[in-house]
């Protein structure tokens, strides 16, 4: 393998990496909380569609991605509603917001753009472009560090400079932090939290807003910070369900969300390059068993085969105050 | 004597706790009834009363978890509201549940912040906890490991660190619900001794209890409920436990049960070097020996989760273990699991201690109930796997008529029952079975008085019909009145048996802690 | 759950007032688009229901709702959430498809579809026997798992059609057409040996299987000895060990029977409809299926209806699609989140006022004795 393939490979690890990242770590937030949650990919879907939208309406991919997290954010609300205020069953709460959200932004997209459920396409100040960081171009000639700094870490977009920073700000939030202290508190035993005098409602609600705001970013960087430059019909493609495994994977840490979803995206990135892995001339390793892998590894992680997964010990269950 | 008097008049003026007329109720029930209640500045005031009588509501009411319907809260003669929990906290008003409630993966120090953080970060509220902590912990003789995880502690660390808590946050009215549940007797009066500590440094303390006992031992004063009223406040000294008894129920009580010397026959269960390893490597039971013959009632003593729940469970066959267990001389195999059929059909019907969560399911109409366990009998079974229903409402009809289950309507979902005929469906289920064992866990938990009643004379009745009894109950009392002979639990081995008539509480609570002299 | 509430009222009213909730938003979103909500149930009911040719793809659609709503219901009466049924049916219809690809195609249907079902439930069963054995086993979440399920399979499912089964010579990734001896009779033909005259749509004898798939699942539940276990364990874990039911046992049975319910769908759209095995034969019929057990309340005659409640909405919204450009097909599925929604996730926000309204009745006539 090349220097530059290296290069080339991690590069777009980084960038498959960043919709994972926050979804993963939105998901964390919510699941620590003691609310589980398979709508990640519904909100995502709803914030790629609602930043495009937007974007594609004003020419500002900042306004977009506001509208896209706002739009996350109301499914969020649905969610915390059913799961928190009214005690439903978080899963099918969670399905409820990906089936609804599959079908409201195809819905709305096709009527008001007509063009098949797309959104225009974008450009200019409508996406999220890449950024040069000091020195980039300079410092390229220089062997090995120019290259790693010129093309692995300059010429990201914002999103994915804000994905890999939320990792440290989250582990520093989680665990330094009071608003950490009783969101992990809430998590584990509500009755604690409550009995201290914290409304556990308010608590889990925030953390689901948290939630959907970076659920919206992880759609908003799919539609205004890919080159798909836009909408495109069902374009998570499972990478909520992907972040949710990669959630698992990182038993509920930032600093495992990192490195799952560095994993995840790594073998995106290999299935995307490759169409076919020979090992040894033996094998043949097929594409989608690279697609496939992600889920495989979840399994084989909850089987508690490698490592056991301990989620939040409240997780999915409704918390009601005992007479 | 002058002095003295004034300091009594100060008592009376202002009370720590004054409540004139709490009234709540859920739907149809009417959980507090025109409540009043006094507690002194100093003092440890008692309230028992039977299981719903109120006691938790009104507890939950102080904490803010309810606001009643009507009526005032005085705390230093100054009325409040008590909208939620960060008021009642506020106002001096510490709690200490039954349940703890503690963040098992937590430490110490981040259980005491929690909900009382200085700031948004929470070094400095971790370093100034960890001084109080240690002013408190000399002041009280409360010492905590303030670094240790919650889920390393022993319980009685757990109950002193929810104790801690409450002091942390200021509390002048510290309120302990069943606080004895879990602890041995000896863990029970380091409790005691803490809380007189508490009482001497001007703390009122609220104990709600069921055991009498603790109540003339520890209490200055004491109120009685019955049916979501108060009854009646007296001073402790001036009453005895069949008195507070009495109020209680509303009736004189027989606290011992009617019954004929046992006239025990052959040996039917002998068990032998009995051991129970859990899921996390813990020895629950360690070399368990027992016997019993037919026609004799064997009570299980024991403070809760010393390893009796294990011994039902894997002579109900609900679990594995290691040794061997014989029924009517027949060895039965312990290494199977899932064998609650097989141990019904061998002759051993079991009456588990929880019968929301084990002995019945609640969303299941009666008659499904009556068969639960044994429904898979040749007498309810039709071809190809079905139930032959028929059978089973005939069978449950006549439990109903026998045991004078109401309402008489076996169509109805278990959770229609109140818990004296709930338990009554699992008594008529099991017992007519006619087994040669019975296993029998907590009988009357949750149980009205005169349901009680009944079911222990329904377990007299059977032991006189020559079959053999084991009887778990945490409750000591109940025990002695029904056992012919006593075996005690401590951590999973049996620390002492007893003949039931050459015993009493303070023996078998010795053996409870245990501290008897291991001889059997 | 709740004791004071009227039978009529939990299994109908409630039901029935969520349902009513989905459709009035779906038809604010038909106004917000311009269009008449009214005009648009007209042609929805008239396209599904107000022709033979309607009717057929109506039930045809319903045949395999009918089949994923069993499996989310079976499992569920035994408290597992089996959201895989979109992986188990996509699974079976590679059961299928290989029975019908092999020298059987070439014979007759009597023989053909027999081995096509077992084939369907084999594989069905295969892709929930995994998730199941690691529930029981190890503890490890059965909804997490068969969502990962799902994954798996679509990606063992492209591989044989891209990699396998793909016709030499095309682009297409699916399967060469079936013989003709794997050809299963569509209800016209059926009804043709009746004299019936039915419009020829995809409506085929699947359907009978559907209907005997809910007579089993209501003798299995209700009336068996097993179905009383399944829902024990389902209500209580600790309880069922208590009266000796395994539950190692339950939940491989319950997920098996659910795995072969969903598996079954296949025969309805792989042998009845397209006679080849395409990338896309479940069409989210997995997922349809937890809102029809939800509306069902998880009963195999409320299953069926709101399986036909389905079909009509698939079949009538083809139709509007194809009537009112302003809507498509994607307002079907809105609404079938929204029915998710609300007689599943928001299913309290109606339930607690009439609870408290039956608990204020009850408290009242106490009161009054």
């Amino acid at each position: 393998m090349s220097f530059e393939l290296i290069i080339q490979l991690t590069d777009s690890t980084i960038r498959l990496t960043t919709p994972l990242l926050l979804a993963c770590l939105a998901g964390m937030y919510s699941e620590r909380s003691g609310v589980f949650d398979i709508g990640l990919e519904g909100k995502m879907l709803a914030g790629a569609f609602g930043a495009a939208a937007v974007a594609a309406v004003t020419g500002s991919a900042w306004i977009g991605l506001m509208a896209g997290m706002g739009v996350s954010v109301f499914f969020a609300i649905i969610h915390g509603f059913a799961a928190i205020t009214l005690r439903a069953n978080q899963i099918i709460s969670g399905v409820a917001v990906n089936v609804l959200a599959a079908g409201m932004s195809a819905f709305i997209g096709q009527n008001w753009f007509k063009m098949g459920g797309q959104t225009p396409q974008l450009s200019g100040s409508g996406r999220f472009n890449e950024i040069s960081l000091p020195l980039a171009e300079t410092l390229s000639g220089v062997p090995v560090l120019g290259a790693i700094y010129s093309d692995l870490i300059s010429g990201h977009n914002i999103l994915t400079y804000a994905a890999f920073v939320a990792v440290p700000l989250s582990a520093w939030v989680l665990f330094k932090t009071r608003y950490g202290l009783r969101l992990r508190a809430v998590g584990e035993n509500p009755g604690a939290v409550d009995t201290a005098g914290i409304s556990v409602e308010r608590q889990r609600f925030s953390a689901v807003l948290i939630c959907g705001v970076l659920c919206g970013m992880a759609g908003a960087y799919l539609s205004l910070g890919t080159s798909a430059a836009g909408f495109v019909r069902d374009m998570t493609a499972g990478k909520g369900y992907i972040a949710l495994a990669a959630l698992i994977f990182a038993k509920w840490t930032p600093k495992g969300a990192l490195l799952a979803c560095m994993l995840f995206g790594f073998l995106e990135a290999i299935g995307n390059k490759y169409q076919s892995i020979t090992i040894f001339d033996l094998f043949v390793v097929p594409v989608q068993f690279m697609q496939a892998l992600p889920y495989i590894l979840t399994v084989v992680i909850l089987a508690g085969f490698v490592g056991k997964a301990v989620p939040p010990k409240s997780g999915g269950v409704p918390y009601i105050k005992e007479r | 004597m002058e002095a003295e008097s004034e300091k009594a008049w100060h008592h009376d003026a202002e009370p720590a706790l004054k409540l004139k007329g709490i009234s709540k109720s859920f739907g149809p029930v009417k959980a507090n009834v025109d409540i009043d209640l006094s507690v002194a500045k100093g003092a440890i005031h008692g309230i028992v009363g039977e299981n719903g009588a109120g006691k938790s509501t009104l507890m939950s009411i102080l904490y803010g978890f309810y606001k009643a319907d009507k009526g005032e809260i005085f705390i230093d003669g100054k009325q409040i509201e008590i909208p939620d929990s960060n008021t009642a906290i506020a106002a001096g008003i510490g709690m200490v549940f039954q349940h703890f409630k503690l963040v098992e993966n937590f430490t110490v120090l981040e259980n005491i912040i929690l909900g009382v953080e200085s700031g948004g970060l929470l070094a400095p509220s971790l370093d100034q906890a960890r001084k109080t902590l240690a002013e408190l912990a000399d002041e009280y003789e409360l010492q905590v490991d303030p670094e240790a995880k919650i889920e390393d502690l022993s319980v009685g660390a757990q109950q002193r660190l929810e104790i801690l808590k409450a002091l942390y946050r200021k509390a002048n009215i510290l309120i302990l619900d069943e606080p004895t549940g879990v602890l041995t007797p000896t863990e029970a009066d380091h409790l005691f001794r803490i809380l007189r500590n508490l009482k001497e440094q001007g703390k009122s303390i609220i104990l709600i209890t069921h055991k009498l006992r603790e109540i003339m031992d520890a209490t200055d004063t004491v109120s009685v409920m019955r049916r979501g009223e108060m009854t009646d406040t007296v001073a402790t000294k001036d009453t005895s436990p069949e008195g507070l008894a009495e109020l209680m129920v509303g009736r004189k009580v027989l606290l011992k049960v009617d019954k004929a010397p046992a006239n025990p026959g052959k040996n039917i269960l002998s068990v032998r070097n009995l051991n129970v390893t859990d899921g996390q490597g813990v020895a629950r039971l360690k070399g368990i020996d027992l016997d019993i013959r037919a026609g004799e009632i064997l009570g299980i003593a024991g403070v809760a989760d010393n390893g009796q729940s294990e011994l039902l469970q894997v002579l109900g066959g609900m679990r594995t273990a290691e040794g061997t267990i014989a029924l009517n001389g027949k060895e039965i195999d312990l290494s199977l699991g899932d064998q609650g059929r097989s141990r019904r059909q061998i002759g051993i019907s079991h009456v588990p201690e929880d019968r929301h969560r084990m002995g019945m399911i609640m969303s299941f109409s009666a008659w499904e109930n009556s068969v639960f366990g044994y429904h898979n009998e040749p007498e309810y079974s039709r071809p190809l796997g079905l139930a032959n229903q028929i059978a089973i409402q005939n069978t449950s009809r006549n439990e109903f008529e026998r045991y004078d289950i109401r309402p008489r309507n076996i169509d109805l979902t278990a959770t229609f029952f109140s818990g004296g005929n709930q338990q009554k469906v699992v008594i008529a289920r099991e017992v007519e079975r006619n087994p040669d064992l019975l296993l029998i866990g907590q009988p009357t938990r949750g149980v009205d008085i005169g349901a009680i009643e009944f079911i222990h004379k329904q377990i007299v009745k059977l032991r006189d019909q020559g079959k053999a009894i084991l009887l778990v109950s945490v409750e000591l009392e109940e025990i002695l009145s029904l056992s012919d002979r006593v075996a005690v639990m401590f951590e999973g081995t049996i620390s002492g048996e007893r003949v039931t008539s050459e015993t009493d509480v303070n023996d078998l609570g010795l053996l409870m802690a245990g501290m008897g002299e291991a001889t059997t | 759950m709740n004791s004071n509430i009227p039978k009529w009222v939990d299994i109908g009213l409630i039901p029935g007032l969520n349902l009513l909730i989905a459709f009035a938003l779906a038809g604010i979103g038909v106004l917000v688009v311009g269009e008449s909500p009214y005009r648009a149930l007209t042609i929805l009911l008239q396209g599904a229901l107000g022709s033979s040719y309607g009717i057929g793809y109506t039930l045809f659609y319903a045949t395999s709702f009918v089949f994923t709503g069993l499996a989310v219901a079976v499992a569920a009466h035994a408290g597992h959430f089996n959201i895989g049924g979109e992986g188990q049916a996509g699974v079976g219809g590679i059961g299928v498809a290989l029975i019908c690809l092999s020298f059987l195609g070439d014979s007759h249907w009597l023989l053909v579809f027999p081995i096509a079902v077992l084939a369907a439930v084999a594989f069905g069963v295969a892709w929930a026997f995994v998730p199941a054995y690691l529930q029981a086993r190890r503890g490890s979440h059965i909804v997490i798992t068969t969502i990962m399920f799902n994954f798996i399979a679509a990606a063992l499912l492209v591989y044989l059609l891209v990699n396998v089964l793909k016709v030499e010579g095309t682009l297409a990734p699916e399967s060469r057409r079936f013989g003709e001896g794997a050809r299963i009779p569509q209800m016209n033909e059926v009804g043709s040996w009746f004299g019936l005259q039915l419009a020829s749509t995809p409506w085929n004898i699947s359907f009978f299987v559907a209907v005997a798939a809910c007579v089993f699942t209501w003798l299995l539940i209700w009336k068996s000895k097993l179905g009383y276990e399944m829902r024990a364990f389902g209500a209580s874990a600790e309880a069922a060990v208590y009266a000796g039911i395994s539950p190692f046992k339950i939940t491989m049975v319950a997920m098996t029977i659910s795995g072969a319910m969903a598996g079954m769908m296949a025969l309805n759209t792989v042998m009845g409809e397209s006679q080849r095995l395409i990338l896309d034969a479940v069409q989210g019929a997995g997922f349809v299926g937890i809102a029809v057990a939800l509306m069902g309340r998880s009963h195999p005659v409320g299953i069926f209806l709101a399986a036909v409640l389905f079909g009509i909405l698939f079949q009538g919204g083809a139709e509007l699609a194809f009537e009112m450009p302003a809507i498509n097909r994607d307002l079907i599925v809105m609404i079938q989140g929204l029915v998710i929604l609300f007689t599943g996730a928001l299913e309290n926000m109606i339930r607690w006022p009439i609870s408290s309204f039956f608990d204020f009745r009850a408290t009242a006539k106490e009161a009054a004795q």
